[in-house]
């Protein structure tokens, strides 16, 4: 329906990035190393609230070129910020892109949060986006982001083997897609 | 032993200055384009060309591709992201003067950036990906020991279809066994 809610789900909403409001608790996650490791294969290292605040300086250029969308993800009840969900590296003449979601708290984990946030976002992505295919990179390590994905329909498509060093192992670097056609809307 | 310079070719430092017209005038070449480019086909003018050089980021290791014969500019090629702790790098390489397609001075490259990659910069694996339907490229990138990885399905649309984008991988300890057998 063109008027049903896009930013608003049963128990989350996607805002838009307030770093003014949120960079305090970003920061905290931060120093979480757990968190930064599941989230990519970067150099994991803890932000300042002044340095979240730059770092979402940059996510905004990209979003002011359209090449991304970025959300917070808050809890509706009393709107405290859960985590972040984005579409990134957009490239419009292929309708392609990538997405991340993370949910920084460990407590808030497990919860159905990320699960409902990856439908929404999937939701802009194909319904208002428009997008063809979407990519999501992981680590062979992160099988819980790999089973979440894939319960929404994502295909492991690409194991670039032994790209990431950690803890002395070498761990392939894993990347999902997801094409339109086999998007499990209800998922 | 100079870690630059193959058997045909050398990778020497791209110039703005005298490089940009001829990088400019391959852009007029769109099947060349598509086979080097993401972004759609555009002829650029050698004052872009020349700009977007200056910007580029002198961490960044790009060289222009000379011919050993007459140090002739044929094409370009690079590591374009490094990721430093994990000691892997994306690479990418195009050959705009189409004479010189088919005669291994793109696989010749290929190798002196491997060695430049694993012997200089110690890198662990260089990665690629290649459009499907570039069997070209394909093969010179398995001739240098390079194994199919994965497939993003249906990653480009031309001309009214879809194409996958063919991920390709070489790890340090294969490249150096295949020195061994040579």
């Amino acid at each position: 329906m063109l008027t049903e809610q896009l930013f608003e789900g049963k128990t989350i909403r996607l805002a838009p990035p307030d770093a003014e409001r949120d960079a305090e608790t970003i920061s905290k996650w931060s120093h979480d190393p757990e968190y930064l490791r599941l989230l990519s294969a970067d150099i994991a290292k803890p932000l300042s609230p002044f340095q979240v605040k730059k770092q979402y300086e940059e996510w905004e250029k990209d979003a002011e070129k359209h090449n991304a969308f970025n959300f917070a993800i808050r809890l509706k009840e009393d709107d405290r910020l859960l985590g972040f969900a984005r579409l990134y590296r957009i490239e419009w003449t292929h309708a392609t892109g990538s997405l991340q979601i993370g949910i920084g708290d460990r407590n808030d984990r497990g919860k159905g949060y990320g699960t409902e946030a990856l439908r929404m976002l999937l939701r802009y992505a194909f319904d208002e986006l428009n997008l063809y295919r979407l990519a999501a990179p992981t680590v062979e390590y992160n099988t819980g982001a790999i089973r979440f994905l894939e319960r929404a329909g994502f295909v492991v498509e690409v194991r670039r083997r032994q790209a990431v060093q950690r803890d002395g192992r070498r761990w392939d670097a894993v990347m999902l897609g997801l094409l339109r056609d086999e998007w499990k809307r209800e998922a | 032993m100079d870690v630059l310079t193959g058997n045909l070719t050398r990778l020497a430092a791209v110039n703005p200055d005298t490089d940009a017209e001829i990088i400019a005038r391959w852009s007029r070449d769109s099947q060349f384009w598509r086979l080097a480019h993401t972004e759609p086909a555009w002829p650029v003018a050698p004052a872009y060309v020349k700009r977007k050089l200056d910007e580029d980021p002198i961490e960044r290791p790009r060289f222009a591709i000379r011919t050993l014969t007459d140090d002739r500019l044929i094409g370009l090629i690079g590591l374009y992201t490094i990721f430093q702790a994990q000691r892997e790098a994306f690479m990418g390489i195009q050959i705009g003067e189409r004479e010189f397609w088919g005669k291994g001075y793109g696989t010749d490259a290929l190798r002196v950036l491997l060695r430049y990659a694993f012997d200089e910069l110690n890198l662990l694996r260089v990665s690629l990906s290649v459009l499907e339907g570039n069997e070209r490229a394909a093969r010179s990138y398995e001739k240098c020991g390079f194994c199919l990885e994965g497939r993003e399905r249906h990653a480009w649309a031309y001309d009214g279809r879809r194409w996958d984008e063919i991920y390709m991988g070489l790890l340090r300890e294969e490249w150096q066994a295949l020195g061994k057998e040579d």
